[in-house]
């Protein structure tokens, strides 16, 4: 699947579209087929995002994972500090980063 | 330490409502992303992996306590609690609202400092020796011309828009602590015949393709220092490689013109310079080292220590330095404790670092390229209860020039342009190594750690350094052995094929063992590397 992130104007904080707006959960990310850059440019428009870009992903059991690692680490936050990770909808979320 | 006078001030408000209004028009969309990133970064503010991510200059890594303590007071108030030393010198946020930045440099203006060309292709924060004035075999104070330096190439109207970034650093011993020839220019004090002057070397630098710097002049008169630089820069300025970004930067012009070219091209350049008489007004420099004068040391006081407390006597054998004044000490303050992240130092830290300069050190502070910090006029009196406060504060591990005082820059867990993770490398590398007694067997070993080919970890320069990659999506760690950023300065050499996170671990126990069993009278990991090469260790780490 193709989903759709980047970072919030304002605060900066991470981002993933979905489908209906924006969720600072990864898990809530949609797949937005064709249309992310499309998307992307629209709401770059709107001042809802900055840096806006499509990436790889995958969706099972476990839920959305981002295939590379980089956008693993976006969406859970340092690896070597735990304590700020926001707080995950999945309790073992960290284990998929890596 | 420098002040601002009326001018500083005024420049350094005006920028901050210059960039408030940029920022406020960003939000309300008059500006859009690709017009506004070229602003942001001219103030230090950059989209990284997780936020904005602010860069703080600190003029050659010199601190007041007042300053040192507004770094932590905003690391409270508008980050998460914790700021980051850089091998710049500098101080990085990594959790910045782009509608507080701006109220973040109001604050730092308020304290003297910005985050002015902390990024773009411009003249950077200048970089200096963290034992300036108070170390014994100094020529001269080089902050003075470090100050001098910065005034010089802020705003300097020909130099904003370079080929590419601009590092310089000044020196004045024959001890290099600041990596001097790995800069885009290294200026060296020096003092034959009685007069001060500067050896400058140009073309130095690390990132994908590393460069030690060659000497361009063995000698510029100390009044002619600014007119000469100004001739390096023309000289690379016309021809530095602006059409492509990784061949920009001036190596690669003295490399591809060769040393005798570039010199001959900032000769004819000085020449013309010199008619034009651009040097500053010799009693600019005299105005300026006014303010570096030294503090009113006591006198008579005694040099003895009392060390019947082991782990203080350790402490102090490690991380005190010999100092210039009879009576006074340069405390070294880690800040890489074994289970910690290189760099790191929370508000608290940080706000105890100020107090202590502000008690201790004569209200000074300075901060290494090596990411820690120094008090760096501490009476000898001082020093237990000095680190009796930095035992409580978690800031006492005594690994100066260990292996355990890993250089590493932020990697993939905050940097965008990372391949590879550097910190837990560099925590599980110091769980490894963590016995004192094992480290201090092992001496002077640097060890250095970069998440991409930019070498913000100056991996180039580490007599152990790694590189980390990134293999189909999975992080690769490069060995390198033999590289010093020291007055020996040279690159280190790729050992083979990369290794996985835990490999490299214990590739590096391999060398460390190689170097244990071969070492003679008493050398050093890079001694025995140099004089045995490094065909003994690639066998004993690829068999």
């Amino acid at each position: 699947m193709k989903i759709l992130t980047g970072n919030d104007l304002a605060s900066g904080d991470v981002i993933w579209w979905a489908g209906d707006g924006w969720s600072r959960q990864v898990s809530d990310a949609a797949d937005v087929g064709t249309h992310g850059d499309e998307l992307a440019r629209a709401e770059e428009a709107a001042l809802r995002v900055v840096g806006a870009y499509v990436i790889d992903a995958t969706l099972d059991e476990d839920g959305v994972r981002p295939a590379h690692i980089k956008d693993r680490i976006r969406a859970f936050g340092p690896t070597v500090r735990p304590d700020l990770v926001e707080q995950p909808t999945e309790a073992d979320i960290g284990k998929w980063v890596i | 330490m420098y002040r601002y006078d009326s001018y500083d001030q005024a420049i350094v408000d005006a920028r901050v409502e210059e960039f408030r209004d940029q920022t406020q028009r960003r939000l309300s969309g008059a500006l859009t992303e690709d017009q506004f990133k070229p602003l942001r970064l001219m103030n230090g503010l950059y989209l990284q992996l997780h936020a904005y991510m602010l860069r703080v200059a600190i003029p050659y890594g010199t601190l007041s306590a007042k300053q040192m303590r507004k770094l932590g007071e905003i690391a409270g108030k508008y980050d998460k609690g914790y700021g980051h030393f850089t091998t710049r010198q500098n101080l990085q946020y990594n959790w910045i609202k782009l509608a507080d930045a701006p109220d973040i440099l109001a604050e730092l203006a308020t304290v003297e400092m910005h985050a002015i060309q902390t990024s773009g292709n411009c003249i950077r924060n200048i970089s200096s020796d963290q034992y300036a004035g108070v170390s014994a075999d100094e020529v001269a104070d080089p902050r003075p011309w470090a100050e001098l330096l910065r005034q010089w190439s802020s705003f300097h109207p020909e130099f904003t828009y370079l080929p590419r970034k601009f590092k310089i650093a000044v020196i004045a011993s024959d001890d290099d602590r600041a990596a001097m020839r790995l800069h885009d220019i290294g200026l060296k004090l020096v003092e034959p015949d009685g007069v001060v002057g500067a050896e400058v070397y140009a073309g130095g630098g690390m990132g994908r393709t590393p460069m030690v710097a060659p000497l361009i002049r063995d000698f510029v008169a100390e009044d002619e220092i600014i007119s000469y630089l100004e001739a390096c820069l023309r000289v690379y300025n016309r021809y530095g490689r602006r059409d492509n970004k990784y061949k920009a930067r001036i190596k690669i012009l003295v490399h591809e013109i060769g040393v005798e070219e570039y010199r001959r091209q900032v000769e004819e350049e000085f020449a013309h310079m010199r008619e034009l008489g651009l040097n500053p007004p010799t009693q600019e420099l005299a105005r300026i080292r006014t303010f570096f004068a030294a503090p009113a040391y006591e006198s008579g006081l005694s040099d003895e220590i009392d060390r019947s407390n082991p782990a203080f006597a350790l402490w102090v054998d490690r991380q005190v330095a010999a100092h210039k004044v009879p009576g006074y000490a340069i405390v070294n303050i880690s800040l890489k404790p074994i289970d910690g992240i290189p760099g790191d130092a929370s508000a608290e830290q940080i706000a105890l670092a100020a107090d202590l300069a502000e008690a201790y050190s004569f209200d000074e502070l300075r901060v290494t390229h090596a990411q820690n910090l120094v008090l760096p006029h501490v009476k000898k009196a001082d020093l237990y209860t000095i680190w009796q406060k930095l035992v409580a504060a978690g800031l006492a591990e005594a690994n100066l020039d260990l292996i355990t005082d890993i250089i590493a820059c932020p990697g993939l867990d905050y940097c965008a342009l990372a391949n590879a993770r550097s910190i837990p490398l560099a925590q599980k590398i110091a769980a490894r190594f963590a016995d004192a007694e094992r480290q201090a067997d092992l001496g002077e070993l640097k060890l250095k750690i970069s998440g991409c080919i930019n070498a913000c970890g100056h991996h180039h320069a580490g007599h152990i350094g790694i590189l980390g990659v990134d293999r189909k999506g999975v992080e690769n760690f490069q060995l390198l052995l033999g590289g010093s950023g020291a007055e020996d300065a040279s690159l280190g050499q790729i050992t083979g094929p990369g290794f996985s996170e835990d490999g490299v671990v214990d590739a590096i126990e391999k060398v460390t063992d190689i170097y244990l069993a071969e070492r003679e009278n008493g050398e050093r990991f890079l001694d025995t590397y140099r004089r045995i090469g490094m065909k003994p260790f690639k066998e004993a780490i690829y068999g």
